[in-house]
């Protein structure tokens, strides 16, 4: 599913958080929002959720004008930097959520969800978990358990807000590979934000760097390296 | 963080003093005078505590006094649940002077608000005629005592609620919505289960504090032996008849029944603690 | 922040809102205007005679002695305790802790009873007092006892989880400075923990101030002589003197709202210095 976001304008009070934003993006591209805190950047991946709403602009999700659309009927999943686990559900119960609430006339059978469920936990690497709770597992398995939560309704997009940074060094490794991996798998479009420039380049196909809530560069990694378009980009490559 | 015995490793001083006050005032004041109602309770044997703490009057007096805690609690979780909400996730005027209000019950003597209850629910009262118009007398019927049991239970669920419902992360509420949840199903499948310990909590706190309660109630109850005596009356007509073994036999039983409440209440906070571990 | 737009539509927000406003007002507000009413009933002219009368003026100060030898009496063993548990490591620290809250599960009446069971007549220590021409019950000293149970753990659980989550550091630091143990604890424990302590006294006052069934156990009812406030309330009601009972309940719900004014100004402008810090 292709992304299109039209001149997205967003406050909060007195304060702009985005301002002016346009970008867009390729059906299963990989894109990393980067930049310093208070930059926009989770504000733009929450308008792209529709956790929040833009003053001004649109976003369009393939030909489909979503701007005004809830989460729920997006076709995302999203990721959270704390996981936002359910911690009185099983690890099954928290992937089936998604599937669970659904209409009565949409939703799938009990069968079907169980085979959802096992599938979604080989895909994230985590065979035989479902019986577990959230507190029995460790900040790795767990953000893994958030991933296949937000995979079961088989979304169009996947969007993750700094999905590493609650973990260590040698777990955020790990994640990273298994997140490529999945997205090559899948072939979603995908969108993460970060402020660690060196986890955007490795991961991304491309890269937005945003600073003060404007985009100062939109490339491939080696093109902001090569040819950074303004001094702050180069500056925050330091 | 030294953890130690004191006599090795701990600096600071008064270990001895402060806690040799503390076990000797706790001796005196409270352990001592508890054991008291255990001994005679039994100091005329076996069958004489059976006899009182058993009796058909004393039964009945059970019944009321934790059969209207029990109802007034279950009201209180459903209204101090819409308090705690409110309170905690809206803001409008004077929500601060309701947050103030709603530890009255606290402050105001049971005696008073006894007496006050039975001006509002009697049939004279503004309350009391038009319930009672309404086919539901309060005042001098069992009702009366779920009424004052109410009042007095009002802030405990509201304040063991609060801090909970305030820690529910917006996260996990989001995450709910982008998987596609209404705003009710997030309520019931999301909210209430994370806050269900904090609930049953509240909800064994205003039951053992109605069970006990005495002042606000025997102004709205009709006292009647058999019919609205509640528990804690009976021990003080008891007392007044000078049956001192009776009386204790009967505080006994309710003693052993807030011991259970409190071993319940500890084995829910080990439950909350897990629940809230994410 | 989830955005306005995910959580409840406007109208049901507006809904819950005066659902809560309305049992509050109902619950709360109505007992606490008809004290009003009933007291005024006839007049200023009226409520200040029957303030004024005799028995009545005997019973305020009677409530008065008894909380300011009570609460002193707990605030210091409060702080004892405080210390103990939360400056030192020892075994026996939760069940001390427990034993501490254990009056507030206990029903008043139960807790008056227990010392009529120790001084009464019939009591353990009954004959040797009646032998020495010693009044407990029926006297102040009764009264005293049984407020002491009910008000026993105030301060100390407000002052514990407050004076464990402010560590040692600050007192520890004070030693190797050259302090000795009760400067350090006049200089640097009780500045920290003032607006804790103040809070705790305060609670601590209401309850003693407005204590009814212990007392009602102890009292003997002799009014003029052993009826606090609450129990000559109780009194002039029962003798249909309704304009007085009010009157004198007037008295005490003002107490009460000075105290929730109090306390809900303490934990606005010193919420960290009350509680313990999560």
């Amino acid at each position: 599913m292709s992304i299109k976001v039209e001149h997205v304008s967003k406050s909060f009070s007195a304060y702009p958080a985005l301002g002016d934003v346009s970008l867009t993006i390729a059906d299963g591209e990989f894109v990393a929002l980067l930049g310093p805190s208070g930059s926009g950047k989770t504000t733009l991946l929450r308008i792209l959720a529709g956790l929040e709403v833009p003053e001004s602009g649109k976003v369009w999700f393939g030909k489909r004008d979503v701007t005004r659309d809830k989460p729920a009927s997006r076709g995302i999943g999203f990721v959270f930097q704390h996981y936002a686990l359910f911690g009185h559900m099983t690890v099954a119960q928290n992937i089936a959520f998604g599937l669970r609430v659904m209409k009565r006339s949409d939703r799938p059978s009990r069968q079907a969800i169980g085979e959802r469920i096992d599938e979604l936990l080989e895909l994230v690497q985590l065979p035989g978990l479902g019986g577990r709770y959230p507190s029995q597992l460790s900040g790795g398995q767990r953000q893994r358990v958030a991933l296949a939560r937000a995979l079961a309704r088989n979304p169009r997009i996947l969007l993750l807000d700094e999905p590493f940074g609650a973990l260590d060094a040698k777990v955020r490794r790990e994640l990273r590979d298994a997140l490529r991996k999945i997205h090559d798998d899948l072939r979603l479009t995908s969108i993460f934000v970060t402020h660690d420039h060196e986890e955007a380049f490795t991961l991304a196909d491309r890269v937005a760097l945003l600073n003060h809530g404007r985009i100062e560069q939109f490339a491939q990694p080696a093109e902001i390296l090569h040819q950074p378009a303004s001094p702050f980009v180069s500056a925050f490559l330091e | 963080m030294p953890g130690r015995a004191r006599t090795r490793s701990s600096p600071l001083p008064g270990f001895g003093l402060s806690l040799g006050i503390t076990i000797l005032w706790l001796s005196l004041i409270v352990l001592i005078p508890l054991t008291a109602v255990f001994v005679k309770s039994i100091s005329e044997g076996w069958q004489t505590f059976w006899a009182a703490a058993g009796s058909p009057r004393a039964l009945a007096a059970y019944r009321l006094s934790f059969g209207a805690a029990a109802i007034a609690a279950a009201v209180n979780c459903i209204f101090g649940l819409l308090v705690a909400w409110v309170l905690v996730r809206y803001r409008f005027a004077g929500r601060r002077f309701l947050s103030a209000l709603i530890d009255l019950p606290f402050a105001l003597p049971t005696a008073v608000a006894g007496i006050a209850l039975t001006a509002v629910y009697a049939d004279t009262g503004p309350l009391g005629a038009f319930l009672a118009s309404a086919g539901v007398p309060i005042a001098y019927k069992p009702a009366g005592v779920v009424v004052a049991l109410t009042f007095i239970g009002l802030p405990f669920v509201v304040r063991t609620v609060e801090p909970v419902l305030s820690e529910v992360s917006s996260e996990v509420e989001e995450a709910a919505l982008t998987l596609g949840a209404t705003r009710l199903q997030t309520f019931f499948r999301v909210i209430l289960p994370t806050i269900a310990p904090a609930l049953a909590t509240g909800f064994a706190l205003a039951f053992a504090r109605g069970a006990g309660e005495y002042g606000s109630v025997i102004f709205i109850a009709g006292n009647m032996p058999f019919k609205s005596e509640i528990a804690p009356l009976l021990i003080v007509t008891q007392l007044e008849e000078y049956n001192y073994a009776g009386a204790a036999a009967i505080a006994c039983v309710m003693l052993v029944i807030s011991f259970a409440i409190l071993l319940l209440l500890n084995l829910l906070q080990h439950w909350q603690r897990r629940r809230l571990a994410q | 922040m989830t955005a306005a737009g995910l959580r409840e539509p406007p109208a049901t927000k507006a809904l819950l809102i005066a659902a809560a406003v309305l049992y509050v007002a109902v619950m709360l507000l109505l007992p606490l205007g008809a004290v009003l009413t009933e007291a005024l009933r006839k007049g200023w002219q009226a409520w200040l005679a029957a303030v004024w009368q005799p028995d009545a003026r005997a019973s305020i100060r009677l409530t008065l002695i008894v909380a300011a030898i009570s609460v002193p009496l707990n605030t210091v063993c409060g702080l004892a305790a405080a210390w103990a548990i939360a400056k030192f490591d020892f075994r026996g620290k939760t069940a001390l802790i427990a034993l501490i809250e254990l009056p507030f599960s206990v029903s008043p009446v139960v807790s008056g009873l227990v010392f009529v069971l120790l001084f009464g007549a019939q009591g353990w220590f009954g004959p040797w007092l009646q032998a020495h021409d010693i009044h407990i019950i029926f006297a102040l000293p009764g009264l005293v006892l049984a407020t002491l149970f009910v008000t026993f753990p105030f301060v100390a659980r407000q002052l514990i989880p407050l004076m464990t989550s402010q560590g040692r550091a600050d007192e520890e630091a004070a030693l190797t400075l050259g302090a000795s143990g009760w400067q350090t604890f006049w200089r640097v424990t009780l500045p920290n923990i003032r607006f804790g302590l103040l809070y705790g006294v305060l609670l601590c006052n209401a309850r003693a101030m407005g204590e009814f069934g212990a007392v009602s156990v102890v009292s003997g009812h002799i009014r003029g002589e052993t009826n606090t406030m609450p129990l000559q309330v109780e009194a002039l009601y029962n003798d249909y003197d309704f304009v007085a009972a009010f009157a004198v309940a007037s008295l005490l719900t003002l107490l009460a709202l000075v105290t929730l004014t109090l306390k809900s100004a303490l934990e606005w402008k010193h919420r960290d210095q009350i509680a313990a810090r999560h």
